[in-house]
């Protein structure tokens, strides 16, 4: 153990002094922030920092780690050999359509094939009232920047989309998170925050909802609830933007219908292909009322003149020829296999005191540690232990959710599923006894808002 | 020696593998830039026989935390006769520990903080409240708890009160089983350079360091724009003269070889008290070293360059 040493003055040795005096030249000094547009960078990237959370996902891709982190689906199972026919009959015959600049809105064929898609929820649309948008998250994009003014409030479940979150807050959004139950959103909580925010003067914009396996939570939403939310947001005069990237990915019943399939006026639905065929594609859209959805392309040829024309003329031929309901009949059985390894390795392995959701689909499950633990903080205790996951924290706006973690179940093996939870459950016994030996206080401490992983982590 | 085939490894599986891989894409410019072919490797287990087919060319080991600056990895090294720019696996060990380094530098003459450290399993045996309050009324506050082994800032905390020790102590184990708890030295932050291409330890001008958040933390390192450095640091001469013996005796009394960094802190008297010594100096875009090179007129891709070419020369690392 060391003692203490004071500040004692110093005896330079003689070479030291004569190395030292040979760098010693007069030279020209640098005060540098190392970042010469500092000063000029917009309001609205000013909390954008380096954190440590997110670097330490950066070990999330490396095989001797089980990432329960990331959010990649596993699309190993893909007719890769049939999708390259395709692909190169598609360049030979239609190349210099499919390669060329298309329309804003994105390519009619597809626009009627995406209303075939989502009629398996319910929902009637019209080809003409569809967007194409660079995976949904531009449609969460375009649809934030055509309504959000600094300042103006989006209510969001509790917890909510990391992605989302961001995007808020790049356009200067006040995130106003609403309770959750297992059944969804709290009825009596989304009235609650409605009259709470105009009471203080300020504007509700829309509320954000992912009523189907909601990223992070697992939750789904009921056909009741989903009612009773339509309800409250029309007398309120509320839009609905609905976030629907794992609906067809319900994996013990029948797709629940959407919210937008009863409420055609006061929706803006968002859907994607990215979960359902594969994400690299970026082709997702916004089904939105006439007047919205206008505003959506004016956006749309502004932000990129028009989405990926090249994606949506794969994705057309892949729905046109391929057997794709079946193809997502194959993901459900493979992701279902995924799902059960990860209830039964919690079961097998989570220390007392943790519980966790039951996801009847999409990808994630939501833990809620014993009290007093942080996930934030333990971490790095778990990539020592080569297991990874996303702290609780990001999907909030508001720094709570130190308690949680979510655990995704969509790309590792359900034998890798079973050995991560097997880690972490060592990873909790430890930070638990110690915990116990401090003492701890169980009060959760709040966080800045987290980043959670890149797109590319597994 | 330009034209020379290196190896610059970097990630790893440490806490600091996205620190490493950015310090690793920066070195590998520069000794591109210099001439050289470079081959960029993580650490695998096919990583060995990597290092064979190419030849053993000279590897320069980036990787920050854990095995890549512990010692454990250049011990591999070592054993598979590849020659390497750097200290040794036995130095590396010394000084990658906080809770060897900062009594052995102190041993040698050097102003270092108090210190305490303590394995968690201690706190476990002993009671954590008896040696909680023994800890407060030992140092002081505030006090700083530091994993003592780990980089880049990562679970360290500055504590004020004794009610937030037991949080700071719980957050440091979960980086490592031994924390090391220092009494704060507060005054200028300031990092030096030493590098040495042959004839003995250099110090480069010392790279002051402000961080507009007032804590030098992880986002403080790494997010461009958020902290202010000054390259040479605006010190007297004479303060200067004291802060390049101190990087030179903390180089020399650890047995470092090659380059390392010494962070310290200038108190008000101008005496430079250590903090650590680090044996895999970020070379990030946003690290002091870079800017410490720049400013004694010298080039990232030169000095790595001479390093290698002197490592070739020295042939295996031990």
């Amino acid at each position: 153990m060391a003692s203490e040493v004071a500040c004692t003055s110093i005896v330079p040795t003689s070479p030291s002094l004569r190395q030292t005096s040979r760098v010693s030249l007069p030279l020209p000094r640098r005060d540098t922030r190392l970042d010469r547009y500092v000063e000029t960078y917009a309001e609205r990237t000013h909390g954008l920092k380096v954190s440590a959370v997110r670097a330490l996902f950066s070990v999330a891709n490396r095989p001797e780690v089980v990432s329960l982190a990331g959010g990649m689906p596993n699309i190993s199972d893909l007719p890769l050999d049939v999708i390259g026919e395709r692909v190169a009959e598609l360049i030979a015959t239609q190349g210099t359509r499919a390669m060329q600049y298309g329309s804003g809105q994105g390519e009619e064929p597809i626009r009627e094939q995406i209303c075939e898609v989502m009629s398996l929820e319910g929902i009637t649309g019209h080809p003409d009232d569809v967007t194409i948008t660079t995976g949904s998250q531009q449609a969460l994009d375009l649809v934030t920047r055509t309504f959000i003014d600094p300042g103006d409030v989006i209510l969001a479940e509790a917890p909510s989309y990391v992605g989302a979150l961001g995007t808020f807050q790049a356009y200067q959004a006040q995130v106003v998170h609403v309770a959750m139950d297992d059944e969804g959103i709290e009825p009596e909580a989304l009235l609650g925050a409605i009259r709470s925010v105009r009471a203080q003067g300020r504007k509700v914009k829309f509320l954000y909802t992912i009523p189907n396996f909601n990223n992070p939570s697992g939750i789904l939403t009921t056909l009741e609830r989903r009612h009773e939310v339509a309800r409250i947001c029309r007398e309120e005069n509320v839009l609905v933007v609905e976030d629907n990237p794992y609906g067809l990915l319900s994996l013990d019943a029948d797709p629940v219908p959407a919210i937008r399939s009863f409420d055609a006026e006061n929706v803006v639905y968002l859907g994607s292909f990215s979960k359902t065929f594969a994400p690299g594609f970026r082709v997702g859209w916004a089904l939105a009322p006439h007047a919205v959805r206008e505003k959506l392309v004016l956006a749309q040829e502004s932000a990129t003149l028009c989405p990926p024309v090249f994606s949506q003329f794969v994705i057309s031929a892949y729905l046109a020829n391929w057997d794709w309901k079946n193809q997502i009949t194959v993901f459900k059985d493979m992701y279902r296999a995924r799902r059960d390894a990860m209830m039964d390795g919690l079961a097998a392995h989570m220390p007392e005191g943790t519980t966790w959701t039951h996801p009847k689909g999409g990808f994630f499950v939501w833990v809620t540690l014993p009290e007093g633990l942080d996930a934030q903080a333990l971490l790095p205790r778990a990539v020592t232990n080569r297991v990874a996951y996303v702290p609780g924290t990001a999907f909030y706006a508001d720094g709570l959710g130190s308690r949680n973690m979510r655990l995704s179940y969509c790309f590792p093996t359900p034998e890798r599923i079973l050995e991560g939870t097997r880690r972490l459950g060592e990873v909790l016994d430890a930070e638990l006894e110690i915990h116990s030996m401090f003492g701890l206080e169980s009060t959760p401490h709040p966080h800045d808002l987290a980043a959670g992983p890149g797109p590319d982590v597994s | 020696m330009s034209g020379e085939a290196v190896v610059v490894l970097s990630g790893g599986l440490s806490h600091e593998r996205d620190v490493s891989l950015r310090s690793g894409r920066r070195a590998s410019q520069a000794l591109r830039d210099a001439g050289h072919e470079v081959h960029e490797l993580d650490v695998s287990s096919s990583l060995l026989a990597q290092l064979i087919e190419l030849g053993k060319p000279v590897v320069v080991p980036l990787l920050h935390g854990g095995a890549g600056e512990d010692g454990a990895l250049r011990q591999a090294l070592e054993l598979a006769d590849v020659p390497y720019v750097g200290s040794v696996s036995a130095a590396c060990r010394v000084a990658f520990d906080k809770a060897i380094a900062t009594p052995r530098v102190a041993a040698a003459g050097w102003a270092t903080p108090a210190q305490i450290a303590l394995p968690d399993d201690m706190f476990r045996e002993l009671g954590a409240p008896t040696l909680v309050r023994a800890l407060g009324a030992h140092l002081g506050f505030p006090m700083m708890v530091k994993p003592a082994r780990s980089g880049s800032a990562l679970g360290c905390a500055k504590v004020d009160r004794i009610e937030d020790l037991p949080a700071a102590m719980v957050q440091a184990y979960a980086y490592g089983g031994v924390a090391v708890i220092e009494r704060f030295v507060s005054g200028r932050e300031v990092a030096v350079a030493v590098i040495d291409t042959g004839d003995g330890p250099v110090a480069l001008p010392a790279v002051e360091i402000i961080p507009d958040s007032g804590v030098y933390d992880y986002s403080a390192r790494y997010t461009a724009g958020a902290t202010r450095f000054i390259a040479p640091a605006g010190l007297e001469p004479d303060v200067a003269a004291r802060c390049a013996e101190l990087a030179i005796g903390a180089h020399t009394s650890l047995g470092l070889r090659d380059l390392s960094r010494t962070d310290l802190i200038i108190v008000t008297d101008g005496t430079p008290v250590f903090l650590e010594a680090n044996v895999a100096p970020g070379l990030t875009e946003t690290s002091t070293m870079p800017l410490a090179m720049e400013a004694a007129d010298l080039e990232l891709g030169t000095v790595l360059s001479q390093l290698v070419a002197q490592a070739r020369e020295r042939g295996t690392g031990a």
